[in-house]
């Protein structure tokens, strides 16, 4: 985390954040049939009791029947709606600006959003005749249509020859049945005052928690609340280093991407002056040698930003009712 | 819905809200939240303890923080337990679920509160992961753009124009210079088009906020506040997800959920309207049949403060507050969530003369 300028007597921490997944998900029928079309240059549409939808849904989106009579409807059609996007963002399809729009193709009753390739807005309206421009390869996914292009064929306005909408049974060669959808949002994380504070301590090397000026119990980490009272906490105290195991569990199952051989132990740990147990490892002693009132201390390691683990002090054990309160 | 005659009437005895800012780098989400749940606790003289039932709405996606609902409830204090429950949408829909739980009689209080830490991330980018996975979000259309596509729809049909939208702006924004609270107030400039035809002052801030009020029932709400704000209805109601199936001009949704809570039973003089984007007020103010007698977003509306996931919970707030301060006596506040008004909310608020 890096310091950003905050307002006098705060030192907001951020760093950046970002989420990241690659969503897998299976498709029904009728997606699976639309989306393996378009890898095929088909588009299907679906009959509902409002007419041709397309893209085709599962469930009649006014009486919630099942939809399965798929149809092949063209692959152009008229633009219902739009609007200019002088500036793309990075991963929306088209890198120069474009034109969101939403198409009804022929034969269709509902209409598709995707984009459209002209050079400016003003060759874009209302009403013009866009056709698809096929990807170059394609996948069975919605951006097989790399994006729509004008279609001067016929002249805008006139009324596209009754294209018949010829049945369809849905059926491929290697139908697509799932699709992954990568999703990524970037962030920037702040951690408000309390957590901050916490932190910087943390880069000391000193442990610290926060006292609720209600019921005087120190919280560690702080988090800027007293969970119970709900009011700010306030007063920084520093706390530990040392501190007592107050349980533990033996952890069996190695984690992928954690160089910790198995088993470990992990355990709640009562810093000295602390209300609250934070948890840890505990390394230095035999995994089976853990126990409840074990007395420890943090281990640091050179460049790490909290402590790796927790050792034993070698102390006598605490006695139990100096912890009972924290279990 | 309208409440059953054999239920104790239950009425918007507090609200607070945030100032509302771009940015809150140095406070965490219970941080920025804890003050309006004081606020709010203290106006009624309540304690969590004597609260009946507490519901919140919020969307982790906002800010990137799991389950920080579960964290803001170190806000609330929740010793002795509480009974809790939250909404992963804007705060309104947090509210009905109180108000029912409150017309079932089982308690007489409730704490309500929302909040959003929209500055984290980019929220185009956020909100188009709410979009159906499979046609449409691998696309990556932004917020403004569908907004965008439904502005000029209406442009096309001929309900309104650019010049018309600009107006909306501007009156949001002057109207918004008597709002402390207020994120943009009083002259805002149109800006180049964001998204044609919609410009930077079509649509709303970004930012971050909190909301909270408190709801209590019958002879409990008259202890609580001086002139509570009745809640004579509420009711929402969703359309299609596609956004090729709907009629982007229209708000059948709106209308529905409006006609079920009683909106159109007597005139209304005061309407606080969830429209993000210039173009949206157009779509609601003819779903409502809102005419000028009535006030439309004298708080200035989400243009002037658009907290997601409480923007919904003001509009509420700000239309109860203005029965508590007797400038008005029979509101209408409605919130929305999801693209191009996708589902709406809609409650009626009554003070007795």
């Amino acid at each position: 985390m890096t310091s950003a300028p905050g307002p006098p007597g705060t030192n907001p921490l951020t760093a950046p954040l970002t989420v990241e997944f690659p969503f897998t998900r299976s498709l029904g029928p009728v997606q699976s049939a639309f989306l393996t079309g378009l890898r095929e240059r088909v588009v299907l549409g679906i009959r509902s009791s409002a007419g041709i939808l397309v893209p085709p849904v599962e469930y009649d989106p006014a009486t919630a029947a099942e939809l399965r009579e798929l149809v092949q409807v063209g692959t152009s059609g008229t633009v219902t709606t739009w609007a200019w996007n002088p500036r793309p963002r990075p991963r929306q399809p088209l890198a120069h600006p474009f034109a969101w729009v939403l198409v009804r193709l022929d034969g269709a009753d509902t209409a598709l959003l995707h984009v459209l390739d002209t050079p400016g807005p003003e060759a874009v309206r209302t009403g013009m005749r866009v056709r698809i421009r096929w990807a170059a390869t394609r996948s069975g996914a919605i951006t097989d249509i790399a994006c729509f292009e004008p279609d001067d064929t016929p002249p805008d306005d006139t009324p596209p020859a009754p294209r018949p909408v010829r049945p369809h049974d849905g059926t491929f060669d290697s139908p697509v049945t799932g699709i992954t959808t990568p999703a990524r949002l970037d962030y920037t994380h702040t951690p408000g005052r309390a957590q901050t504070r916490y932190l910087q301590a943390l880069g000391g090397r000193r442990i610290t928690g926060e006292r609720c000026p209600s019921c005087h119990k120190v919280y560690v980490p702080p988090r800027g609340a007293c969970p119970t009272c709900g009011v700010a906490t306030t007063g920084q105290v520093e706390v530990g280093p040392r501190g007592t195991v107050t349980t533990f569990c033996i952890v069996n199952i190695k984690a992928r991407n954690l160089d910790i051989d198995v088993p470990y132990v992990y355990a709640h740990i009562a810093l000295d002056g602390a209300d609250l147990a934070l948890h840890g490892r505990i390394g230095g002693i035999p995994y089976d040698e853990v126990r409840m009132g074990l007395r420890v201390e943090p281990v640091w390691t050179d460049g790490a930003r909290h402590p790796d683990h927790y050792r034993p002090t070698g102390e006598p054990d605490a006695p139990d009712d100096t912890y009972r309160e924290l279990l | 819905m309208t409440p059953p005659a054999d239920t104790a009437p239950v009425a918007v005895v507090a609200f607070a809200q945030t100032v509302h800012r771009r940015r809150t780098d140095e406070l965490s989400e219970t941080e920025m939240l804890m003050p309006v749940l004081h606020e709010v606790l203290a106006a009624t003289g309540l304690r969590t303890a004597d609260i009946g039932f507490t519901c919140s709405g919020s969307s982790d996606y906002l800010a990137g923080r799991a389950f920080s609902f579960t964290l803001a409830l170190d806000g609330v204090g929740a010793w002795p337990p509480i009974s809790e429950s939250h909404v992963e949408t804007d705060g309104a829909w947090a509210f009905y679920e109180a108000w029912v739980k409150l017309l079932t009689g089982e308690t007489d209080t409730a704490l309500v509160y929302a909040y959003g830490t929209s500055s984290a991330g980019d929220l185009r980018d956020v909100l188009s992961r709410q979009l159906d996975p499979y046609y449409t979000a691998p696309l990556w259309p932004d917020s403004i753009a569908l907004a965008a596509l439904q502005a000029r729809a209406l442009i096309d049909a001929g309900h309104t124009t650019g010049p018309a939208l600009a107006a909306i702006a501007a009156r949001s924004r002057a109207d918004a210079a008597a709002n402390p609270y207020a994120q943009l107030r009083g002259a805002v400039t149109h800006g180049d088009p964001l998204v044609h035809p919609l410009h930077t002052g079509d649509c709303p801030p970004v930012g971050d906020g909190a909301a909270a009020l408190v709801l209590a029932a019958g002879d409990r709400a008259r202890e609580l506040c001086a002139r509570p704000a009745w809640i004579t209805g509420a009711d929402h109601r969703t359309e299609a997800h596609a956004l090729g199936v709907r009629d982007l001009t229209d708000s059948p949704s709106t209308r529905h959920a409006a006609r079920r809570a009683g909106a159109f039973d007597r005139p209304l003089d005061l309407a606080e309207l969830h429209a993000p984007f210039t173009s949206q007020e157009v779509v609601l103010r003819r779903a409502l049949d809102l005419d000028e007698r009535v006030r439309v977003n004298p708080s200035g509306g989400a243009l002037a403060a658009n907290p997601v996931m409480a923007a919904g919970l003001v509009r509420i707030g700000e239309a109860a507050a203005a029965i508590h301060r007797g400038e008005a006596d029979r509101a209408l506040a409605h919130a929305t969530s999801g693209p191009c008004l996708q589902q709406n909310l809609v409650t009626v608020l009554e003070g007795e003369a």
